[in-house]
């Protein structure tokens, strides 16, 4: 199908979107990569008088070194945040998660902070990023502020970024040389995932010393696994240690029932998955 | 109506164009470039793959728009001089193909993905199609036909080092 007839622009600045965005106020739709918005606005199930699309703004492009974060500006391609060796170095939970994201032709065209923006409680960059505890930072008519993970999801499709706001880029702090695995569960290929596990973890001696774990899809937002955390730090890397505390994976989540699965069920997933994403991302 | 440029399959073209307009039916509707052809509604079937700048994509799930100023290159810009490109001949070769609605896609996906990795295996080339489906399931052979392309067209290969 065809989307509803609508305005475009494309600036640009950044200062010049957020002017457009202000003028159109509700009336009006941020494109990215479209990945998200394209399939939506196809079936009509939103219709923007005007869309104001980023992809211009060579500003909100690249990923850089700021000493102790990774900064990766919104509009950068999925395929170019997984393969780039700055991410891969300090935030390896990053492209372990990118690599089963969609497939090759969405992640050209996808951008990391458009899969953020949009906050599908499925898609699969929101575990992770909230495991490693990531700041984002937020342009409005007021300026500039940043948001941490664990206020950014707010719920289903819903994220701290108000109507005249735009996610400019996310801040990543370094886990320079942790282990990280995403342990992602689907049906067939190129699904969402019915649960997914992001683990990322630093060893000393075979000692677990620190774990941050994130689920995906096992309530409206993803959710740090604080539970497990907690069971995993000080603990040996060892098969019965993790999957012991693998069993608090499902404190606190609210998971959905739909045909993919149940919420009984997707509370079974969500412990094997965190076993295996943890002893992956352990080297065990 | 949005003012674009862009150049498709090495001509340059030059359009006013309603902003809701998919790639896919610009270049069908408005080109006539009815080699790249819609398999679904909702972006999971990669039949409409063509390459912009040089990386595949989901025509259908592009605007017209944003592809400005964009090199596009679909399945009818792959031959030159009357010669298939060595992923099409592959697919001729290996009969990559059932009732050939998937075909243009994959060839497209094909090229992207031999030009990333000249040497792919099996699972690879699997995982490296995920997003283009084939109703008639001729997987089989589609996977043959990209191992025949990269063993016989090392270097030949669009964007591949020479
Ligand atoms: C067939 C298919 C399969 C997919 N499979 C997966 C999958 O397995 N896992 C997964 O995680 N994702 C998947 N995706 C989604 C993909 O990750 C998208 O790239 C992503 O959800 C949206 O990114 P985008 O850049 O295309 O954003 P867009 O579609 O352009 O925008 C999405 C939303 O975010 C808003 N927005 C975008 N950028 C900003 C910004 N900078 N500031 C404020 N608001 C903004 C837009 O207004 C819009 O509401 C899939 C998509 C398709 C079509
Ligand atoms: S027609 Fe584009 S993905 Fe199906
Ligand atoms: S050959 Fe018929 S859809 Fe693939």
């Amino acid at each position: 199908m065809i989307p509803v007839q609508f305005d475009y622009v494309a600036p640009t600045t950044l200062g010049e979107a957020l002017t457009a965005l202000s003028q159109h106020g509700d009336d009006a739709k941020i494109i990215a990569g479209g990945q998200s918005l394209l399939p939506v606005l196809r079936m009509r199930l939103n219709a923007p008088e005007m869309v104001i699309d980023l992809g211009k703004i060579e500003e909100l492009r690249g990923i850089r070194d700021d000493g102790d974060a990774i900064v990766i500006g919104a509009m950068t391609p999925h395929a170019v945040v997984g393969s780039d060796p700055l991410v891969a170095e300090h935030a390896a939970l990053i492209p372990k998660a990118i690599e089963h994201l969609a497939d090759a032709q969405i992640r050209h065209r996808g951008t990391f902070g458009g899969a953020l923006a949009h906050a599908d409680p499925a898609g699969d960059l929101g575990a992770p990023v909230l495991a490693l505890g990531a700041t984002f930072v937020i342009a409005g008519p007021a300026g500039v502020r940043t948001v941490p993970a664990d206020e950014f999801f707010v719920d289903l499709f819903e994220t701290a970024i108000n109507d005249d706001e735009i996610l400019t880029e996310v801040r990543i702090p370094k886990h320079t040389g942790w282990g990280a695995h995403y342990e992602k569960f689907v049906r067939v290929a190129h699904q969402w995932p019915i649960v997914a596990v992001a683990a990322t973890l630093q060893t000393n001696g075979g000692t677990i010393s620190e774990a941050r774990v994130g689920l995906t899809n096992m309530g409206s937002t993803p959710i740090r696994a604080r539970g497990v955390e907690e069971a995993l730090a000080g603990q040996p890397a060892t098969a019965d240690a993790v999957r012991t505390a693998s069993e608090r994976a499902t404190e606190g989540t609210n998971p959905p029932s739909d045909l993919n699965g149940d919420a009984e069920y997707r509370r079974h997933l969500a412990g094997v998955l965190t076993r295996r994403a943890v002893l992956n991302a352990a080297g065990a | 109506m949005t003012r674009i440029n862009l150049t498709v399959d090495g001509e340059k073209v030059a359009d006013d164009v309603e902003a809701r307009m998919l790639l896919v039916q610009y270049l069908r509707e408005k080109l006539g470039k009815t080699g790249t052809v819609i398999g679904c509604d909702t972006s999971n079937c990669g039949a409409c793959t063509v390459h912009l700048n040089g990386q595949s994509v989901k025509s259908c799930n592009v605007l017209a728009v944003q592809a400005d100023g964009a090199e596009v290159t679909t399945i009818e810009g792959l031959a030159t001089d009357g010669q298939l490109h060595p992923v099409q001949e592959a697919f001729r070769e290996c009969h990559g193909l059932q009732c050939g609605f998937c075909t243009p896609g994959m060839i497209m996906q094909s090229v992207d993905l031999l030009k990333e990795n000249p040497h792919p295996s099996e699972e690879e080339i699997r995982l490296g199609l995920e997003g283009n489906l084939c109703r008639c399931t001729g997987y089989h052979n589609i996977v043959k036909a990209v191992q025949y392309a990269a063993e016989h067209s090392s270097g030949a290969v669009e964007g591949a080092p020479a």
